[in-house]
Order: C-alpha cells, then sequence, then structure tokens
C-alpha cells in the first residue's frame, strides 16, 4: 500500500504546486480587471463602491486612443512582414545543408534572447548613424518602428514554423508532384496548409510580442508619437487611478480573445 | 498503359555508385518486382523512374517516349509511397481528386471518377474522412486509389506493404495483383520481401549493390540462381564451395566428391536447395549419397530441417516435409543424405568461399537510401 499512497501523495502535490502556479500567475490579472471597476480614483481596500466610468475615460483620453492605434498598426505590420520572412527561413534551414546554416538558424532567434533595452538602444544608435549617413528621416519614423518590432517577431516564426515542420513528411510533395503538381503548385496547395497550424501561432504570438513591447520601443518611436505600452507608463507616471487598469483589462480581452479565436482553427498546445 | 524500358540506368551520389547499369523492358501490362536487400539501389532506381532522382547515366521510356529528363509532374506514372504520403488537411475524396484537379479535369467530371476510384479499392463509404481517421490499411488502399485514378502509364510501388500487419500484409498483397490484373496496368514494385515478391510480380528482377544479379520468372530464379547472391537471397541453399573436375563431376575443397549439373571447369560452388534432399532410405539410389552426423533438428510444423554434417568442412540442411508420426532424426545419428544430380547446381568462380553455408533468408527489413 505504501507505493499507492506515495502516488496518492505525489498527485496533491502535483495539483498542489500547479495551483500556486496558476495562482502566481492569474492573481495580478484578477486584481487588475477588480481594480478597473473601483469607484474612488485612489486605489484602496475595501472600495467604495463600482464604477464603468474609467472605461469611458479611456476614449475622452486621445493618447490612450492614439497609441492604441499605432499599437495596433505596428503590430499588424511587424506581424504580416515578420511572418513572411520566418517561414521561407525555417524552410531553408529544415530543407536544404548549406554553409553558415546552423549559425543563421542561431542568429534568427536571437532577438528573443537579447533584452529589449540592449536592442532598443543598438537600434537607436544605428538610426542615429544612418540617418545622418543618409540624410533620410530614419530615425523616429514609424518605419524604423516597424522594423524593430518586425526584429521581434522574426524569431517566434522560424521557431513555431520550424517546429511545424520536423514531423514533415517530404513524401507528400513527392506524391503531389507525381499527380502532376509542378513544385509552387504543390507548394501552395499541399506544403503549405499542412505547416499552416505553425504560421497561424506564429501570427498569434509575434502580435502579442509586438502589440505589448515596452522597452524597446520606448527607443524608436518619434517626438509625439506613442504605442500603447508607452501611453500607460507616461500615464503612469502622474496618476495611478484605475484608468490604467481599464486599459489593462481591455489589453487582456483583445489578446485573450485572439488567442481563443485562434484556438479554435488550430490547436495552440500541439504548436508550441 | 505502357512498355516501360530502361536502358543502362546509372546513378552515383559522389563516389558511391547507387545504381550501376540496370537495363529492363517491361512489357504492357506486366509487373515486374525490384527485389533486393536495403541498399541495393532498387528504391533508387524506381525513383529515377519516377522522375524524383535525375540519373547519372541511360534512357527511361515510358510508351515509347524518352522521359529521362522530364520532371515528375509532366510524367504519367503514379506511385504509392511506402508512407502513403496522403495529404493530411484533404479528405479522402480530395486526396483522390487532386490528380485530376492538376491535369484539369472539367470540375463536374471529377466526382464520378473519385468514386469509381474509391469504389475499385472498396472505399466508398470513407469518402468525406481524413487521412489520420483511417486505418493503415485504408490509407495504403486511398493511396492506391489516388494513383490509380489518374489512370497512369506505369504504377509504381515503393514498398506498399511494409506498413501494415503480417496478416493484413497476406490479403493486401493478392488485392493488389488483382486489381493490377484486371486493370492491365503496367506496375513495377520494389520490396526486400522475397515472398511478397514471388506471390505478386509476373517477373522479378533481383538487386544487389546497385546492379541487377538475375531477371527472370520466379522459377527461373528458383531453379536456375545465376550466382550464389540469388541462390541465397531467394528462398534457401546450401553452398558447398570446391571445383568443377569434370563433366558434371565436382569435389568439394574437403574432397567430397558430388555429381552435379554441367558447369565450367575450375572453381565453383554448389547450390542444393534444402527441399531436393533426401534423408535415411530414401536416399538409396540418387545420384550423390553421403553419410554424416545430424547436428541439429529444427521443428517448423509443416516440415522440418535437419543440419547434417557430411565432411569436415561441408555441412548440408535438408528440408523435409512433415508427413509422417514417426521417429524424427536426433542429433548425433548417422545418417544417409543423397540428392540427384539435377538438383546440384554449379554457380560459377567464387572459389573465396571457404566454408559451406545456407545464406538465410531476407535480411531486417529497412527504409532503404536515398
Amino acid at each position: 500500500m505504501a507505493t499507492l499512497d506515495r502516488r496518492t501523495l505525489g498527485r496533491w502535490a502535483l495539483t498542489g504546486v500547479a495551483g500556486v502556479t496558476f495562482g502566481f500567475i492569474l492573481l495580478p490579472l484578477v486584481f487588475v480587471t477588480w481594480l478597473a471597476f473601483f469607484l474612488q480614483a485612489i486605489p484602496s481596500f475595501p472600495p467604495q463602491g463600482y464604477s464603468l466610468k474609467w472605461f469611458f475615460s479611456i476614449a475622452e483620453n486621445p493618447r490612450f486612443v492614439d497609441g492604441f492605434l499605432l499599437s495596433l498598426q505596428v503590430a499588424l505590420i511587424a506581424t504580416t512582414v515578420g511572418v513572411a520572412i520566418g517561414v521561407p527561413a525555417a524552410l531553408c534551414i529544415a530543407r536544404y545543408r548549406f554553409w553558415g546554416r546552423e549559425p543563421l538558424g542561431n542568429l534568427l532567434l536571437l532577438p528573443l534572447v537579447v533584452p529589449g533595452i540592449v536592442l532598443g538602444t543598438s537600434l537607436y544608435v544605428f538610426h542615429v548613424e544612418a540617418t545622418i549617413l543618409t540624410e533620410l528621416p530614419i530615425l523616429g519614423s514609424i518605419a524604423a518602428l516597424v522594423a524593430g518590432h518586425i526584429l521581434l517577431v522574426i524569431p517566434w516564426s522560424v521557431r513555431l514554423v520550424s517546429a511545424s515542420l520536423a514531423g514533415f513528411d517530404r513524401s507528400i510533395e513527392e506524391a503531389a508532384q507525381n499527380l502532376g503538381a509542378t513544385p509552387v503548385t504543390s507548394f501552395f496547395r499541399i506544403t503549405l496548409p499542412t505547416i499552416r497550424p505553425g504560421i497561424v501561432a506564429a501570427a498569434l504570438f509575434g502580435f502579442v510580442v509586438s502589440f505589448g513591447n515596452l522597452e524597446m520601443s520606448m527607443f524608436l518611436v518619434g517626438a509625439g508619437r506613442t504605442t500603447l505600452p508607452i501611453t500607460v507608463l507616461q500615464y503612469l507616471e502622474y496618476r495611478i487611478d484605475p484608468t490604467i487598469a481599464a486599459v489593462s483589462v481591455l489589453q487582456i480581452l483583445l489578446l485573450g480573445t485572439a488567442m481563443i479565436v485562434t484556438d479554435r482553427f488550430v490547436k495552440l498546445s500541439r504548436v508550441v | 498503359m505502357a512498355r516501360l524500358e530502361i536502358e543502362g540506368l546509372t546513378k552515383h551520389f559522389g563516389a558511391t555508385v547507387a545504381v550501376h547499369e540496370v537495363s529492363l523492358d517491361v512489357r504492357d501490362g506486366e509487373f515486374v518486382t525490384l527485389l533486393g536487400p536495403s541498399g541495393c539501389g532498387k528504391t533508387t532506381t524506381l525513383r529515377m523512374i519516377a522522375g524524383f532522382i535525375t540519373p547519372t547515366a541511360g534512357r527511361v521510356r515510358i510508351g515509347g517516349k524518352d522521359v529521362t529528363v522530364l520532371p515528375p509532374w509532366k510524367r504519367n506514372a503514379g506511385m504509392v509511397f511506402q508512407s502513403y504520403a496522403l495529404f493530411p488537411h484533404l479528405t479522402v475524396a480530395e486526396n483522390v481528386a487532386f490528380g485530376l484537379e492538376m491535369r484539369k479535369m472539367p470540375k463536374a467530371d471529377i466526382p464520378a471518377r473519385v468514386t469509381e476510384a474509391l469504389r475499385l479499392v472498396r472505399l466508398g463509404g470513407l469518402a468525406e474522412r481524413l487521412p489520420r481517421e483511417l486505418s493503415g490499411g485504408q490509407q495504403q488502399r486511398v493511396a492506391l486509389a489516388r494513383a490509380l485514378v489518374i489512370r497512369p502509364e506505369v504504377l509504381l510501388l515503393d514498398e506498399p506493404l511494409s506498413n501494415l500487419d503480417a496478416k493484413l500484409r497476406e490479403t493486401v498483397r493478392v488485392e493488389i495483383r488483382e486489381l493490377q490484373h484486371k486493370l492491365g496496368i503496367t506496375t513495377v514494385m520494389v520490396t526486400h520481401d522475397q515472398e511478397e515478391a514471388l506471390i505478386m510480380a509476373d517477373r522479378l528482377v533481383v538487386m544487389s549493390d546497385g546492379a541487377v544479379r538475375q531477371v527472370g520468372s520466379q522459377r527461373d530464379l528458383y531453379e536456375r540462381p545465376a550466382d550464389r547472391f540469388v541462390a541465397g537471397f531467394v528462398g534457401r541453399s546450401n553452398l558447398l564451395a570446391g571445383r568443377v573436375v569434370g563433366p558434371g563431376r565436382f569435389e568439394t575443397e574437403a574432397g567430397v566428391a558430388i555429381a552435379c549439373l554441367d558447369g565450367a571447369l575450375g572453381p565453383g560452388v554448389i547450390a542444393l536447395r534444402p527441399e531436393r534432399l533426401a534423408i535415411g532410405p530414401a536416399a538409396a539410389g540418387l545420384d550423390n549419397r553421403l553419410t554424416g552426423t545430424v547436428e541439429l533438428v529444427s521443428y517448423l510444423g509443416a516440415s522440418i530441417d535437419v543440419h547434417v554434417r557430411v565432411s569436415s568442412a561441408d555441412r548440408v540442411v535438408v528440408n523435409l516435409p512433415n508427413r509422417s508420426d514417426g521417429p524424427l532424426p536426433q542429433e548425433g545419428d548417422r545418417i544417409d543424405v543423397g540428392w540427384p544430380a539435377t538438383a546440384a547446381i554449379v554457380l560459377a568462380g567464387d572459389g573465396g568461399a571457404h566454408n559451406p553455408r545456407v545464406l538465410q533468408d531476407q535480411p531486417e527489413p529497412k527504409k532503404e537510401e536515398p
């Protein structure tokens, strides 16, 4: 019976650890959501009442609206371009044996491990130099900001597409060609749909990472332009009212919805 | 349906010769099997016919048309892959329809052809399933339907049964053979399984080390093997090394004289099929009769293998049908072994073989490179 006891004990321990971990992850989200509905401007317990006014105050504050729109715009473009680069890159790395293949694979994952501050500083310096050298308005431009965000998306798309290529049976491409498909047709009709879950997941994660990025973006935004995370930070410097909590709730809702919708099409747990 | 001609087909991968001057003429409607151990070049040959590998030298003609340099999508050769290679995101019907769409068949005509093909492989009710919802045997039949629906000039089968379990394999190989017969489609199959090859083929091509060892019917290969590789790979053989000393006279290295079929004078090997040997009283009156010691008896059910040492260097396996309830030979028994001269086939050359041996069945089934 000792073994049974040990097994029961193990299961309890596992449940306990999992519960604590989930609590650790979810508790801040729960509190932020709660806080967003507090009546009073200075957060304190217990709440003096509940209100939706902080949500309305977001819409009345053009900086939040502009920040949101800029973040959305940057994240969408960066995700599209990043995935468009990541998919062929992952295919080449998975399929071909060429000189410098492994270093290239690591290079593409590098933005994931370089701290955002470092990435931001180096890009900033680079943009300054490039602006001086070319006399083009690079520094602080939206294009430069998007280019930086593309760097954030690439490692995710390479990583996730590579993962979905790992179990890929190449004979299905040969079968397509055997049945009369040219390599181009076989790529679009057979290869791409087969790795679609990886691509969708890559787009989702790329979007989330880009949308939420603060450290790197701070160095790259131009005067008078801020992304949503920067707006939030700037707002917090002067005020701590629940508007920020309300913004966070909206962000959680947006990204959560994106994730649930994606998961309906591709099981994220299978790709990530 | 068409004649398939292969002429001096050769493939080098760097310094390695994967296939060396393979020539073959497959009649319209014929079923030819490429048989050999893994790495013998049979799959490379098949892939050159399909167009996935460009030959270093040689020609491939399908229906009289030279396709040697044509890419796979311009050849009309339907292939069934070892892994079946079904498109995982398409339903069974869509898988089968793919080749027809690539051929720009009018949309309205496709469903009828798909239905017909699926009925042919008895999968009518599963058209809307996804491949992962099918059993291995069903997936294999979808792959077959997909290859057949385009009415290819030749059908290429790459180890089509190797992923099925043993029971299923027995029925499927008969099914494929009957279907091929009914459609009269020129077929080339690759396998390492000699039993599969013997059951399914009209003609067999035995390959090893990238070269063709022998081409012939089942009976040709079994009764007149060209060399010791074929003698050992197709069925089993006792091989006795020695030399041909006169017309129909052979002497093993240990000095045992054997009456045999004619062969060129000089060093050679005698091949004896185990079931052509007799022991005990049955050996009396045969051209060759030796006395030896029983060293091992293996009871196989339908038959019994008796290993008999006839000289210090020569041991033979006698395969006896399990016909009587009588006593079996025991290890250590002194016993007579005999065989007619016509059972002793002389294989020329190869004086390097020192010990007689029985080459056992086929080697391990393994996926072939590349």
